[in-house]
């Protein structure tokens, strides 16, 4: 073979099976890669893991928002800087235990908050496909090392789109199960309601792969229930008789959508009807108030998940005389700008007298937006939708606007609300408003809750169609 | 519209310490968030009950097992200040 950084997680533990390549030799080509984009905050001497299973050998990194046994996890946090967590992530442990390699932890937003990656602690990441451009967030690590073949599958965690928008912004397949498929247990909490783990990958059939050994019910999270039907391999060659919706409000009618997204979108349809589906327009009304809802819900959440940062049983502190001195000097010194703007939402959604007028008022439009999910439905089996409305944009472009910033979530945010699974597949190149290099273009396929085999195999069908490079940007751009 | 006096209101709930800068660009930004945040007032939610999360598991139960927990030492590990076994923090009264 030409290269083993060109292997999919699939075609690596084929060739393994096949005896031309070595469990061991899978992860050496990746450690000590030099890594310029900025992918990985940390990385151990030696690989962890690489023991028999059906994972036997497949290096992974893992998106530092993980615990990992006496590794550090810093959740993209300076006040998690020198923590050494006392126990592994469920979700690690049954990859480790299936046999897989951890490369090392990737950067991220802190504590997953943001869009761009932008707000790490620990500086920023590097689009593969145009180094002056963000890879996407909160998982930005993750998907940048991936594309930039620094690994060959990552982990992530998607609240509002963290997985799914990455994936897209850097050419990589990024799959958000239905919220309770997979463990939150030694994952660090932004807002439990909403958390899910899930892969990043550079095909369908490896995120299944992923999956199937990952999902599960645990009793260490008692909102973990599994995938109870299992998730078969993908194997679907085409999409006759599946019946595609196309939602206006997170399509034709989509704030803010550049026109190279139009245009992918407009290829992904016909594409589809070409593969034998039906494709049809049809509605999630209060769609558009996903990202209203969602920036009330998870600041709420967060808000009193983070109350744990208190200098006192772990993670940094700042001395002080008195108690509550300690407790805001510490806070003030390791939250960065955005995780301090969240929880101030958060606190003045929940704070008394405004409760009702927010966080009463968002869980009922969540309530909203779920049904609507359940009424497409009733007549579709698939949803297509951008997953972003960009491409992704120039590092530093958006940071002084919040808002502007939340937006990049507008068509990941309502299938977190109503806790469906969604995965992003590379739909295409497209040249940016501002010049550039072309860059990749997501489509996001949203299924029924726990409805992932069918959405793994309709997405397998189209990723086939497309025919994209997901090896391309790491190989020296899209001409490679 | 935050004012600068409800800043410093949610700040202290919060066990947040900002300086003035901050204060400053907090009132703005939440402000503008916030705005957007109130297009939901456009919809009827009148009757429509409140999700607060997706599944539907109520009250999980397990059996009252006894099963190994984190040691001390291990719990202490991370501790800025552990003393004597606990976690020692400056005086409430100071």
């Amino acid at each position: 073979m030409s290269d083993v950084r060109d292997l999919s997680v699939a075609a690596g533990l084929a060739a393994i099976e096949a005896r031309d390549l070595a469990a061991a030799e899978w992860a050496d080509a990746y450690a000590g890669l030099p890594d310029e984009l900025g992918a990985y905050l940390w990385r151990p001497d030696e690989p962890i893991g690489g023991e028999e299973g059906p994972l036997g050998g497949v290096p992974v990194a893992v998106k530092d928002i993980f615990c990992i046994e006496d590794v550090p996890t810093t959740a993209g946090s300076r006040i998690l800087e020198n923590y050494l967590p006392p126990y592994t992530a469920t979700a690690v442990e049954r990859l480790l235990g299936a046999g897989a390699s951890v490369l090392g932890k990737t950067n991220m937003d802190e504590f997953a908050m943001g869009s761009s990656n932008e707000n790490s602690a620990y500086g920023d990441v590097r689009n593969p496909w145009d180094t002056d451009r963000v890879p996407g967030g909160s998982s930005g690590g993750s998907a940048a090392a991936v594309a930039g073949g620094l690994a060959p599958c990552a982990l992530g965690t998607d609240t509002g789109g963290s997985i799914r928008q990455p994936a897209a912004f850097c050419g990589v397949v990024g799959l958000k199960p239905t919220y309770g498929s997979i463990s939150r247990s030694g994952m660090i909490a932004f807002a439990s309601s909403l958390d899910q783990c899930g892969p990043f990958t550079r095909t369908v059939a490896d995120a299944a792969l992923l999956l199937r050994v990952m999902q599960g019910a645990d009793p260490r999270d008692t909102t973990s229930t599994g995938i109870a039907a299992g998730v078969e391999m993908p194997s679907r060659e085409d999409l006759s008789g599946v019946r595609v919706g196309v939602p206006r409000e997170l399509a034709s009618e989509a704030e803010g959508m550049e026109d190279g997204v139009r245009e992918v979108m407009e290829r992904t349809i016909a594409l589809c009807e070409s593969l034998g589906a039906t494709v049809a327009e049809t509605s999630l009304p209060n769609a558009r108030y996903g990202i209203s809802a969602y920036y009330v819900i998870a600041p709420a959440e967060a808000s009193a998940n983070l109350a744990r940062y208190d200098g006192v049983r772990f993670g940094e502190r700042v001395a002080a005389e008195g108690l509550d001195d300690m407790y805001e000097l510490t806070r003030a010194a390791g939250f960065g700008p955005e995780v301090k703007r969240r929880i101030m939402l958060g606190t003045y959604a929940l704070s008394s007298g405004y409760y009702d007028a927010y966080y009463g008022r968002a869980q009922r439009v969540r309530t909203l937006i779920a049904r609507d999910f359940e009424n497409a439905f009733a007549d579709h089996d698939v949803l297509l939708t951008p997953t972003s409305p960009t491409v992704a944009f120039p590092l530093g472009s958006r940071t002084d606007d919040p808002l502007a910033m939340y937006m990049a979530d507008y068509c990941t945010v309502p299938m977190s609300l109503a806790g469906v699974p969604a995965i992003s597949i590379p739909g295409g190149l497209a040249a940016a408003p501002d010049g550039g290099p072309e860059l990749p273009v997501g489509v996001q396929l949203v299924g029924p809750a726990f409805g992932e085999t069918a959405l793994l195999d309709a997405a397998h069908a189209l990723e086939s169609a497309i025919g994209f490079d997901t090896n391309a940007a790491w190989r020296g751009g899209a001409d490679a | 519209m935050i004012d600068r006096k409800q800043v410093l209101h949610v700040a202290r709930l919060a066990r947040l310490r900002l300086d003035d800068e901050e204060v400053e660009r907090m009132s703005a930004e939440l402000s503008s968030i916030l705005d957007h945040v109130e297009t939901m007032a456009e919809l009827d939610i009148e009757g429509v009950e409140p999700t607060s999360r997706v599944v539907d598991a109520e009250n999980v139960m397990r059996a009252d097992d006894v099963a190994a927990s984190l040691p001390r030492d291990a719990a202490l590990a991370n501790a800025p200040d552990p003393a004597s076994g606990s976690f020692r923090v400056p005086s409430p009264q100071a």
